[in-house]
């Protein structure tokens, strides 16, 4: 067990911040419009950089004339690939060729473009209305070719290649689990049920859209670029390389942040040209991301399809699953995770909150000229727990079970519990978090609605989603998906002052979270001290050598981690200290809870930290001999072996409305683990967030395509974003399984919303719709499937509920 | 379209002279030129409602006004809000009190959405709204983290404890 604190945990107080839902400490800027977020800097003299996109799917790129541009009043330069010649952004996996094909995704397109949008040139001009001016001036000319805008047409013999080494337009394509005998199961089963379950391309929508600030700094001898991104450590390397320039020379921060959800934990090439250009001109440039842009050229989520057939028992015992899984991915691999983050992420996790004996496993991740995707909240969990949540149903159906009942014969409950896909699951209350769902809904009375509504005629329906979600993702469990950059650990920094406050940092990147607040309730706890007294500081290269950001639930899990742990250390140095200022042994100390050391003897004997803290600067000659001047701790923290699972089932009762196919949510409720919990506000607005996007996942947002490779949304008239109209109040209810090796027992929350929701309710949708003979397997569920389905009048089939 | 004009615009009971073009949004002067930063910009086409001030008392989306159309309009932003001593007024401590934000970036637009119309409420004497009703008002904006349930939940509450106390508001 990693536990990096040395010497034992020293704060005699119990937890007086952990646990209680403290005023948020971010709100009080946010809320007076005094946040500072990137638009809102504007250095002297910046300039502004718009970029020429492309307007056309597929073609050769065969000339570019930016002397039009150049002429427009305002603009100042444009430069296109040849003239910044960077080097290309190229993210890898350790995988032999036949199973994964690296793309080079040049920083601006040179010689061909891949999707309505990829960026061709840059223009920087006085102010962002002459850059656009300098835009529309632009002269570029491709050659169109035949666009691949889906897996029919990637995958069809002898299509056109959207990559010239990527065969049959697969970049990665693996098989990590094919259980031995797995055909005879099947050949065997009483029961096997097969499932074709498709989600929507989606856009992961943070409110602020993406945008760099560049400016060169002589005196520091770096390149200061302040950009809206989950990870500037990465930001920081990937810059560095494609500008050819020492990593020292670039300090990457990060200013408030509108949301990210994904799409801003990978590296956009507008920062790495923002950059370039910025240095180019020696002048301070930046880039807003305008919505039009955000929707159709920036990262993309969720395309997916899923194969499954599941072999059962009689009595619903499921005993093999088989999975062909495509990934569209796009034009690029994203870096740093690369197009094999869903593939990989669907292959290890399919078999879920389930016991099954036997797997077999496909997943490809295919190329095509969409724009690329980001790794959007959940990543690959929405889409392969949709598909078990459907096997589970229609096995159900098809047994004539209660789909509930199935479910409970399936689920794990003895852990830790080592599955086919050879991943060990730590305790967790799936069990018991369906059986919680499952009475409140019972007990509420909607089983007897939606039974009453139906022989009124009304289509109501009741889903439930089970599933677990992988969050404390170490560096071994990464690994093991056979990354190059290897994700996992964070470090953190704790520094306190002669007055008796501290100065955290992490490497984590608060964009909503609240991490201010909880990483504060975190250190004042450890250390016994008041949140008042602790200041996060995050999301700037230079305060800390690495860290990886926030995604995947990662912030608490790992980066709260590595902060307690920091904590406790510099807890254990001020106790030192204090001993042997009191003369005695460092066992005969500890914190107090109130900001001070103190003799376990005799309480009445005490020093302040703020004494101590005076020792350790300003008359050090009264420390210790062995102890260094000054009063700070670091700590890194990586999850072992194959990191924590929070778990939750959702449970969901709609009403579908013929004549205008609306899907109107009655009741949602959620009931989540996700072990100790350090704020439960925070927390509860965690779930409800991400299962209000899940919710716009299976009922509204879906970019598609036209046969040209044209996106279908390009503004929020065609992107349909649920209001609060849409979104209904959601009760969230919480179990806690402490984990055993976080070193806040935090399993991380981030996340899991946006995973049960979309099965949640697609569930309902067919629960609603159970008498139409109809059964629905995609995502978003459209108005007019719904009209549909319910001018249907076939024979009921039967469900027992 | 690089005419230039001198325009007056009064924003938060002071008045600032400007030279803009006419296609400058208003948006772009109070955020680049006033450096009132506190309106954002969602999406410039009129639907997110993250730039959303009170021109005469009622919300705008500053993203479809241009600048010159403001003129002789009493502007008011988020800025606004909290007294000179820099305490919060009675929404603003509600939407913190009910987790009504986390990224924060809707939220100046929600604040001043729900300054407006609470307003207008207060000017015609409406009795306490339901929650339906706040959430029809909240609808106008979008918000891409808190699912809106806070937003409405803050709302809902300021309505209520102004019609108690009416003259307390801030
Ligand atoms: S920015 Fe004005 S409505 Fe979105
Ligand atoms: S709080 Fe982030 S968009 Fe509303």
């Amino acid at each position: 067990m990693p536990s990096p604190a040395t010497g034992p945990r020293s704060h005699a107080g119990a937890a007086r911040w952990v646990g209680v839902s403290v005023p948020r400490r971010e709100d009080p800027r946010l809320v007076a419009g005094r946040g500072r977020f990137l638009d809102d800097i504007d250095p002297p003299g910046v300039l502004h950089a718009a970029f020429v996109r492309s307007t056309v799917a597929h073609g050769a790129l065969t000339g570019i004339d930016l002397e039009p541009v150049r002429a427009v009043p305002g603009v100042v330069a444009a430069f296109d690939a040849a003239d910044l010649d960077l080097a290309d952004i190229v993210a890898l996996l350790d995988r032999p060729p036949e199973e994964f094909v690296p793309t080079a995704m040049p920083v601006l397109a040179r010689d061909r473009v891949r999707f309505v949008g990829e960026p061709v040139a840059v223009v920087v001009a006085r102010d962002p209305y002459a850059a656009e001016d300098g835009v529309e001036a632009a002269v570029v000319r491709i050659t169109a070719e035949e666009a691949v805008v889906s897996e029919e047409t990637a995958l069809a013999p002898g299509a056109p290649l959207v990559h010239a080494d990527a065969a049959a337009n697969t970049l990665v394509d693996v098989s990590m689990f094919a259980t031995e005998g797995i055909d005879e199961v099947f050949a065997d089963a009483a029961c096997v049920v097969e499932v074709d379950t498709r989600t929507g391309r989606q856009n992961a929508l943070p409110l602020e859209t993406r945008g760099a600030l560049a400016s060169w700094d002589d005196r520091d001898d770096q390149l200061l670029l302040q950009t809206c991104t989950q990870i500037p450590h990465q930001v920081r390397t990937l810059a560095a390389r494609c500008l050819r320039v020492d990593e020292r020379t670039i300090r990457v921060t990060v200013p408030d942040m509108g949301g990210g959800f994904g799409q801003k934990c990978v590296v956009g090439r507008e920062e790495i040209v923002v950059a370039a250009v910025a240095r180019r001109l020696d002048r301070p440039v930046k880039w807003i991301e305008d919505r039009r842009e955000s929707l159709t050229a920036s990262f993309l989520a969720r395309e997916q399809h899923y194969r499954t057939r599941a072999a059962f028992d009689a009595d619903g015992t499921v005993l093999a699953l088989d999975v062909d899984v495509v990934c569209d991915m796009g034009a690029y691999s994203c870096y740093p995770f690369t197009a094999g983050i869903e593939p990989l992420m669907a292959s290890a996790e399919m078999p879920s909150v389930y016991r099954v004996p036997a797997y077999r496993v496909r997943a490809r991740a295919i190329t095509t000229n969409k724009a690329p995707t980001a790794p959007y909240r959940g990543v690959s969990r929405p889409q392969y727990v949709m598909a078990m949540e459907r096997v589970m149903e229609r096995a159900a159906r098809e047994l004539g079970m209660d789909p509930l009942d199935v479910r409970r014969r399936n689920l794990i409950t003895d852990f830790p519990y080592t599955g086919v896909n050879d991943v060990t699951y730590d305790p967790g209350t799936y069990r018991e978090s369906l059986d919680l769902a499952e009475s409140t809904l019972r007990e509420e009375g909607w089983f007897r609605f939606r039974d009453e509504a139906a022989a009124q005629g009304r289509a109501v329906g009741i889903g439930f989603c089970c599933f677990s979600e992988r969050t404390g993702y170490g560096s071994d469990a990464f690994a093991k998906r056979r990354m190059t950059v290897v994700p996992g650990f964070d470090i953190s920094e704790i520094r306190m002052d002669t007055s008796g406050s501290v100065v955290v940092t992490s490497g984590t990147l608060n964009h909503g979270q609240s991490h201010e607040t909880t990483m504060a309730q975190i250190v004042a706890d450890r250390l016994g001290i008041d949140i008042a007294q602790v200041k996060l500081r995050q999301g700037d290269t230079e305060r800390i050598s690495y860290g990886w950001g926030t995604f995947a639930s990662r912030s608490i899990t790992v980066g709260g981690s590595a902060v307690a742990a920091a904590s406790t250390r510099l807890g254990v140095l001020l106790c030192r200290i204090a001993a042997h200022l009191m003369d005695v042994t460092e066992d005969d100390v500890e914190l107090d809870g109130e900001g001070g050391v103190v003799l376990r003897t005799d309480p009445a004997r005490r020093i302040p930290f703020t004494e101590i803290a005076d020792v350790a600067y300003l008359r050090s000659n009264l420390l210790p001999k062995d102890v260094e001047p000054g009063l700070s701790a670091t700590a890194s923290f990586d999850a072992p072996g194959d990191g924590t699972f929070s778990n939750a089932t959702h449970a969901v009762v709609v009403e579908c409305h013929a004549g205008t196919g609306r899907v109107e949510i009655l009741r949602y409720a959620c009931v989540e683990d996700c072990g100790v919990v350090i704020h439960p506000q925070v927390v509860d607005g965690q779930c409800r967030g991400g299962i209000a996007q899940g919710i716009a996942g299976a009922l509204f947002e879906e970019v598609t395509y036209d046969a040209n490779g044209e996106p279908s949304a390009a503004s929020f008239i065609d992107y349909k974003v649920p209001t609060a109209t849409e979104i209904p109040d959601i009760t969230v209810a919480h179990l806690e399984t402490p984990c055993a090796f976080t070193e806040n027992g935090a399993k991380g929350a981030g996340e899991g919303g946006t995973i049960g929701a979309p099965a949640a309710v697609l569930n309902a949708v067919n629960d609603a719709l159970r008498h139409t003979g109809v059964e629905l397997d995609a995502t978003p569920v459209h108005p007019q499937t719904v009209v549909e389905a319910l001018l249907r009048k076939e024979p009921a089939c039967t469900t027992a509920t | 379209m690089h005419d230039r004009h001198l325009i007056t615009l009064t924003v938060n009971d002071e008045e600032h002279e400007v030279v803009v073009e006419a296609r400058r949004t208003l948006l772009d002067v109070l955020r680049h030129d006033l450096r009132l930063t506190g309106a954002h910009a969602g999406c410039e086409h009129g639907v997110c409602g993250a730039c959303t001030v009170l021109v005469d008392g009622a919300p705008a989306r500053a993203c479809l006004l241009f600048a010159v159309q403001a003129e002789g309009s009493a502007l008011h932003t988020v800025e606004s809000l909290a007294a000179p001593s820099g305490e919060l007024s009675d929404l603003q401590q509600a939407f913190s009190r009910h987790h009504g934000l986390q990224c924060g970036f809707c939220t100046p637009g929600f604040l001043m959405l729900a300054e407006g119309w609470l307003a207008e409420r207060a000017a015609t004497g409406a009795g306490e709204p339901d929650r339906e009703e706040v959430r029809e008002v909240a609808s106008a904006n979008l918000c891409r983290c808190t699912g809106y349930q806070t937003i409405v939940d803050a709302i809902a509450d300021t309505a209520r404890t102004r019609l108690a106390a009416p003259g307390e508001t801030a």
